[in-house]
């Protein structure tokens, strides 16, 4: 049984920032869905309330950096990006503000519907010259995140999990590397945030049926290692499967799709992911199987690209983790 | 830096080279001289406490944007003097008004007289919508309404880091009908930010013609105050209203100065071009000489000489 941990972000961010006085804790008016209430409550001189006004926020954070501080935003990540686009581009990320932008609820880890879902947060910012890109994917890495996200020259944007969160790991993010979960043969699998979970659910349901997976997880995005990449990509029979919490566009199914034509290399591509569509509003576990970003899902793309039938289905794949919609830990509520 | 000219004078020195520049370069924007010489005159000869320049008389090519690896990097703030705690910061909001800051910087000897034929020229720093990099330029003001909230967060910054020096916004009446400049407002009326000020050109013009046939804002001091603002209205071509309204006591609120000016003001032949101000150009060569004998006789010089084509 996997380990969970209640609120990771809450305590790590908390003792980073006492120790890190030019950071600046804001929000705008999603304090204790962002985890930072107990650190307005006990700080709040290092706190800022920016109401509902992200436009602002981003070009007064852009002030501060300016300042010499170090502002980290929080908010859920749509509404880091959207909104206030144009303050984002030209108040933090053209002049490299050391600004720590913690989105949180990323991809379909909020039951709100489209206008509460980043689906598209990844392939906006790694469009964008100077940013760069962290994603998190167990509590282990939530706690790593100031930490890995102070330490960027430049501005950066976090996918942040919250809540009840599993530990998958036991070593912080190192920015700009990746890990290396299992080192098979057949295909390589390739994941981030909350889809890693669910290959590892898959893990051995397809080592019984005899297929050999070399599986990736990736917390940084941009900068990019993808000679690093490559080396996977060249150490597999089969081709690449890449299952993302985001549209396939532009994502990490992208990524590895350039990573490929720029080598010049020979190899199959199955991105798995939004297939070019919004998502509604459904728990974490609905949405994941209705969108097809779940652990079946994986294994039927396992199947297409090496032409197999594996005869895995739902009741083989390890247990789904089902929050309490009201716990403690705000699992699913906004 | 000591005052070489009085504001009078820096401000009659504005209008003139934003008029000879746009003279020879078919157009230009005039009515923005006309309407803030005074206000860029005063901020950069009276009002605020600038350091001596940092950058070189003369600007340096365009050196590349902001990127890891470009580590020579620098904004055009030095133009405004060194980044030291005692001194203050301007920030030029509507970044269209480059050419007139430009001709300011000449004139209160901050740059040489060749930054401005540097003007819009491929390569260059001094670019047509003040960027980062051109001269007197401190951050990205290209979009309308960013300029206010960063100047807020700045100001914030100093207050925390103890700096004297305050943060001034140059900003134009067109920018209130973006959201953000509200924001920006209730932001620094909800933290007390009153180390930030501002001084806006309210010229009633904006790109499309004046502001009430685009889109009416009404009473701009009425909604600034009830957001948490002090505000000042003066006229924009009164040096000592100017003056007073700066020394305005604005405990615990931003000071906005609204400076209610003409589009025409010193160029009066630019009536017949009302309301389609944003950016003259000449419709032939014959409304150029004419404009050019007429306005030149306005600002007291001699008619812009050039080759006819």
């Amino acid at each position: 049984m996997v380990e969970m941990v209640t609120r990771p972000y809450a305590s790590a961010f908390e003792k980073y920032a006492l120790a890190n006085k030019d950071v600046i804790c804001m929000s705008a008016d999603l304090t204790s869905s962002c985890e930072i209430d107990g650190f307005r409550d006990r700080h709040p001189e290092q706190f800022m309330s920016m109401g509902m006004a992200e436009q602002n926020m981003m070009s007064f954070a852009g002030g501060l950096g300016l300042a010499g501080y170090r502002p980290f935003i929080h908010t859920f990540g749509v509404f880091t990006y959207r909104r206030p686009y144009d303050q984002l581009m030209a108040s933090i990320a053209y002049p490299r503000r050391k600004v720590r932008i913690m989105g949180f609820l990323p991809g379909v880890t909020t039951p709100g519907g489209m206008t509460h879902q980043a689906i598209e947060d990844i392939a906006i910012m790694r469009a964008m010259p100077n940013m760069s890109i962290l994603e998190t994917g167990d509590a282990t890495e939530v706690e790593s995140l100031c930490e890995a996200a102070d330490s960027i020259d430049g501005p950066v944007y976090c996918r942040v999990l919250r809540g009840s969160v599993p530990r998958l790991f036991d070593t912080p993010i190192k920015v700009g590397e990746m890990r290396e979960l299992s080192a098979g043969d057949d295909v390589l699998v390739v994941t981030a945030g909350i889809t890693t979970e669910e290959a590892l659910r898959a893990k051995a349901a397809l080592a019984g049926a005899g297929v050999s997976i070399r599986h990736l997880h990736l917390h940084t995005l941009k900068p990019f290692d993808s000679k690093r990449l490559l080396d996977h990509l060249q150490s597999v029979k089969h081709g690449v499967i890449t299952l993302e919490n985001h549209v396939i566009n532009g994502g990490i199914g992208s990524l590895v799709a350039e990573t490929i034509a720029e080598a010049g290399i020979e190899k199959k591509l199955v991105r798995l992911g939004l297939q070019d569509t919004y998502a509604h509003g459904g728990s974490r576990p609905y949405l994941m199987r209705y969108y097809g970003l779940d652990a079946l899902a994986l294994v039927r793309g396992i199947e297409g690209l090496m032409n197999i039938e594996t005869n895995i289905d739902a009741d083989d794949l390890d247990a789904v983790r089902v929050d309490a919609v009201h716990s403690s830990a705000k699992a699913e509520a906004l | 830096m000591k005052n070489k000219k009085t504001t009078e004078e820096v401000a009659l020195g504005i209008r003139r080279r934003v008029f000879e520049h746009s003279m020879r370069n078919n157009g230009g924007y005039l009515s923005q001289a006309c309407s803030a010489a005074e206000q860029l005159a005063w901020l950069y000869n009276e009002a605020l406490n600038l350091g001596e320049p940092t950058m070189p008389m003369i600007p340096p090519p365009f050196g590349g944007v902001p990127a890891p690896g470009n580590d020579d990097y620098v904004t055009g703030a030095g133009y405004n003097g060194p980044f030291e705690p005692q001194y203050d910061r301007l920030f030029i909001a509507p970044a269209h008004y480059a050419l007139v800051a430009y001709a300011t910087l000449i004139e209160v000897g901050r740059m040489a007289e060749e930054g401005l034929e540097m003007f819009n020229k491929d390569g260059s720093s001094v670019e047509m919508i003040g960027a980062e990099h051109s001269p007197g330029m401190e951050v990205h003001n290209g979009t309308l309404g960013i300029g206010l909230s960063t100047g807020a967060g700045l100001a914030y910054g100093r207050r925390m880091r103890g700096d004297s020096g305050e943060v001034c916004v140059f900003m134009s009446d067109g920018e209130v009908q973006e959201g953000q400049t509200w924001e920006a407002i209730q932001a620094c009326a909800h933290h007390g930010i009153d180390n930030v000020w501002a001084i806006m050109d309210v010229n009633d013009q904006q790109c499309d013609g004046a502001m009430s046939s685009v889109m009416e804002v009404r009473d701009i001091a009425t909604k600034m105050r009830a957001f948490g603002a002090t505000v000042v209205e003066i006229d924009a071509h009164d040096l000592d209203a100017m003056r007073q309204a700066k020394a305005e006591p604005h405990d615990g609120q931003p000071l906005i100065i609204l400076a209610h000016s003409s589009p025409t003001k010193g160029m009066e032949f630019l009536q017949r071009r009302f309301p389609r101000l944003h950016y003259v150009r000449f419709k032939s060569e014959e409304e150029r000489d004419e404009m050019n004998q007429s306005i030149a006789k306005e600002l007291g010089i001699d008619p812009v000489q050039f080759d006819t084509h």
